[in-house]
């Protein structure tokens, strides 16, 4: 047959979560990846292309992690379609099964399952450094022999780790002969597991140890007292990276936008397509970027915090207090990420096996503050406390806990109205702890930078010239009124809304700032300045604006603006990405419902209780 | 002296530390709880297998952190009692 052998073109590595699938495809592919979303860690899907010794490129497909094909999560749902044929995704013409050489008690059992499948398959010893430093030898060519299958050694943190495998891939492979998968019932289960038993005793030798190194900084970072100290230092070092770093960064972004408007301003003449490329283009698109530094700290930290293992020690702490709230454990990563942006936090959901916590978890991750609230929070907590700094840090965290307080009452109150009232489960794996492959945070975190860059040049930069379209573009129904703003489409969609947000407090300028801020939070600073007509660079219009906010607002307006910003259904792309998670436009409203609805509610009181507190 | 006779018991009240051997793994008659149990079994919770429970919060109902092999998984409480263990004397 050996005519109808072919070398691979298409390839796709299958694995356990935690066998270090996603450095080995890092190392394979380099920076010849396209992802096709916002990634969480291997929740996406990413396809590469990696170069053979004799030059051959192939693609290269990294599946989602999976234990078993027996799938119970949405991620070893598609892992397991497209490796039987049932996604629209083509057959792979060759299955890599990345196994971790120091726990292949464990990986050896999805070998077994792929094996069945019928397609070529090759076997990857993972971590095989690793593997020798705790002792562990494995009889390579015994297990090939066992198994039947070509067995190679990677080292994914390693430059030439994966030389035996890319080599490989230049021999050519027989086409298999794909049968059907059917679902594993108890018996083949155990049978599956007492070959996997047989051959790990036939292959692997390893030392008698009591104690793997893991364990006995388990027993520390898992403690009931000095565990959750660890957290809340982890967590508090975190937020303060985010300020401190972020601000130093975030200057420089805007120095450098302050310096490209000046430039172009000098160099052309007045007139429209000035207008619209220094303050619409270059004014819209600097005051978002400005927030790049802050996300990217923020996902650097949790990049690094979950490929050292740590992090599903903290949601092992936290399991017992959220699931007071109806959730588990496996809610708090997705809720984490949530602090930078929502929309990688609902994708990290995919994990959730259990669907009802899932659906809780994207619900509720808009609560979280986002990074794109801290601009606007910074604005009127300034305005608030213009002279007293502490009172106004005390008041950003205050802010931070009502989000989290809200989100975990929402959860409650979802768990109440659940009428099955399963227990959810958690059966986590807690990985062995490693220090983070610095090349895996580095594309990680390119990533998330070029899926926010994306977002800004593409939805952001067409909204914020379709919002400077509104200010310039006279109503021809609005003619006698004052400022040129207020004569604008803007100012007639202001007076519109302003029906709507009048009764908790809000004047126009700020219902026409909030059009914008839909594809946007942080869009609402900089279309503040542009409603009340300021001019200069972004720290003038900022001083400007802190001047008038002070003065002009009432304080009840200040705290119900705040409020709002809590809680308010915001930015289109976090519809977007519900819509897609939860396949339901139902969900998608009930999210954007509840949130508008709690916001109203919120500033609603805030705003007429400071009004009546302050008349008394 | 002779070694008190150990008994079976469920993997959530073994004691933190201590090793023990899977004997029996439960396969319940709900089919959510079926499909919970495949999926210890897929894990390594098969009889012969060595477990330890390295960190536990269960006295106020929170998940166990439990070692079988290589690996260590949260469990909580009602997962871990489909699995019947026998301590190490």
């Amino acid at each position: 047959m050996a005519s109808s052998s072919a070398r691979p073109d298409r390839i796709a590595l299958l694995g356990n979560p935690n066998c270090g699938k996603t450095a080995l495809f890092n190392l394979l592919t380099g920076s010849r990846q396209k992802v096709a979303n916002y990634a969480g860690v291997t929740v996406e899907r990413k396809e590469g292309v990696l170069i053979t010794p004799s030059g051959h490129r192939v693609t290269v497909l990294d599946l989602p992690g999976a234990y078993s094909l027996n799938a119970v999560s949405t991620d070893e749902a598609v892992t397991r379609d497209v490796i039987t044929g049932h996604s629209r995704e083509a057959l792979p013409d060759l299955l890599v099964c990345v196994t971790d050489a120091t726990n292949l008690r464990l990986h050896l059992r999805l070998v077994l399952e792929a094996r069945r499948l019928g397609l070529p398959l090759v076997v990857a010893l993972n971590k095989m450094d690793r593997a020798r430093q705790l002792g562990i030898t494995i009889d390579r060519e015994r297990l090939s022999r066992e198994l039947n299958l070509p067995v190679v050694e990677t080292v994914s943190v390693h430059a030439h780790g994966a030389d035996a495998l890319r080599a490989l891939l230049d021999e050519p492979v027989s086409p298999g002969a794909p049968s059907g998968w059917s679902a594993p019932g108890f018996e083949q289960v155990m049978a599956t597991q007492r070959d996997v038993q047989r051959i790990y005793r036939a292959v692997v030798t390893e030392p008698a140890v009591d104690r793997d190194p893991s364990d006995r900084m388990d027993r520390f970072l898992m403690h009931p007292v000095w565990g959750f100290a660890v957290l809340a230092l982890v967590l508090f070092a975190t937020f303060l990276a985010v300020f401190s770093g972020g601000d130093v960064l975030t200057g420089l972004i805007e120095d450098a936008f302050g310096v490209l408007a000046e430039a172009v301003s000098t160099r052309m003449a007045d007139g429209p397509l000035r207008g619209l490329l220094v303050e619409g283009v270059i004014g819209g698109v600097g005051g978002v970027i400005v927030f790049l530094p802050q996300i990217l700290i923020l996902f650097l930290i949790i990049l690094a915090l979950e490929s050292s293992g740590y992090l599903p020690r903290a949601a092992f702490l936290l399991d017992r207090p959220m699931s007071a709230a109806g959730l588990s454990g496996r809610s708090f990563i997705p809720l984490l990420s949530s602090f930078a942006c929502a929309i990688p936090g609902i994708m990290a959901t995919r994990t959730i096996s259990h669907w009802r916590d899932r659906l809780t978890t994207i619900l509720i991750a808009p609560l979280m503050a986002c990074s794109a609230r801290i601009p606007v929070y910074t604005l009127l907590v300034a305005a608030l406390f213009p002279d007293d700094a502490f009172a106004g840090a005390l008041v950003m965290v205050g802010l931070y806990l009502l989000g989290i307080v809200a989100a975990m009452t929402v959860a409650w109150v979802i768990k109440r109205t659940d009428k099955e009232r399963q227990r959810s489960p958690l059966m986590m794996e807690l990985p062995a702890y490693q220090w983070p492959d610095l090349r895996s945070l580095a594309i990680g975190l390119w990533d998330r930078a070029m899926i926010f860059l994306r977002r800004v040049g593409t939805i952001i930069l067409a909204l914020t010239i379709v919002m400077w379209a509104l200010y310039t573009i006279p109503s021809p129904r609005r003619t006698t009124e004052a400022t040129p703003i207020a004569r604008s489409l803007a100012g007639e969609l202001g007076h519109a809304l302003h029906y709507v947000f009048a009764p908790i407090g809000f004047n126009e300028e700020i219902s026409i700032a909030l059009v914008p801020g839909m594809a946007a939070r942080e869009v609402v600073v900089s279309a503040l300045g542009t409603a009340y007509a300021m001019e200069g660079d972004e720290g003038e219009v900022d001083a400007q604006l802190r001047e008038r906010i002070t003065d002009e607002w009432p304080l009840a307006t200040k705290l119900s603006l705040l409020l709002w910003m809590v809680f308010a259904p915001q930015c289109l792309s976090t519809f977007v990405v519900v819509k897609r998670e939860t396949g339901s436009w139902k969900q998608m409203w009930i999210m954007g419902g509840y949130l508008f609805g709690l916001a109203y509610l919120a500033s609603l009181i805030t705003y007429h209780l400071t009004n009546f507190l302050t008349a008394a | 002296m002779e070694a008190t006779t150990i008994l079976p018991l469920s993997l959530d009240q073994l004691p933190e530390e201590r090793w023990a051997t899977v004997t029996d793994v439960a396969m319940p008659a709900d089919s959510a709880d079926r499909v919970l149990v495949l999926r210890l079994l897929e894990l390594g919770f098969v009889p012969g297998e060595q477990v330890r429970v390295v960190r536990e919060g269960r006295q106020n109902g929170g998940p166990l952190a439990v070692r079988v092999g290589h690996t260590t998984f949260a469990l909580r409480p009602h997962e871990a009692a489909f699995i019947h263990v026998t301590p190490a004397s």
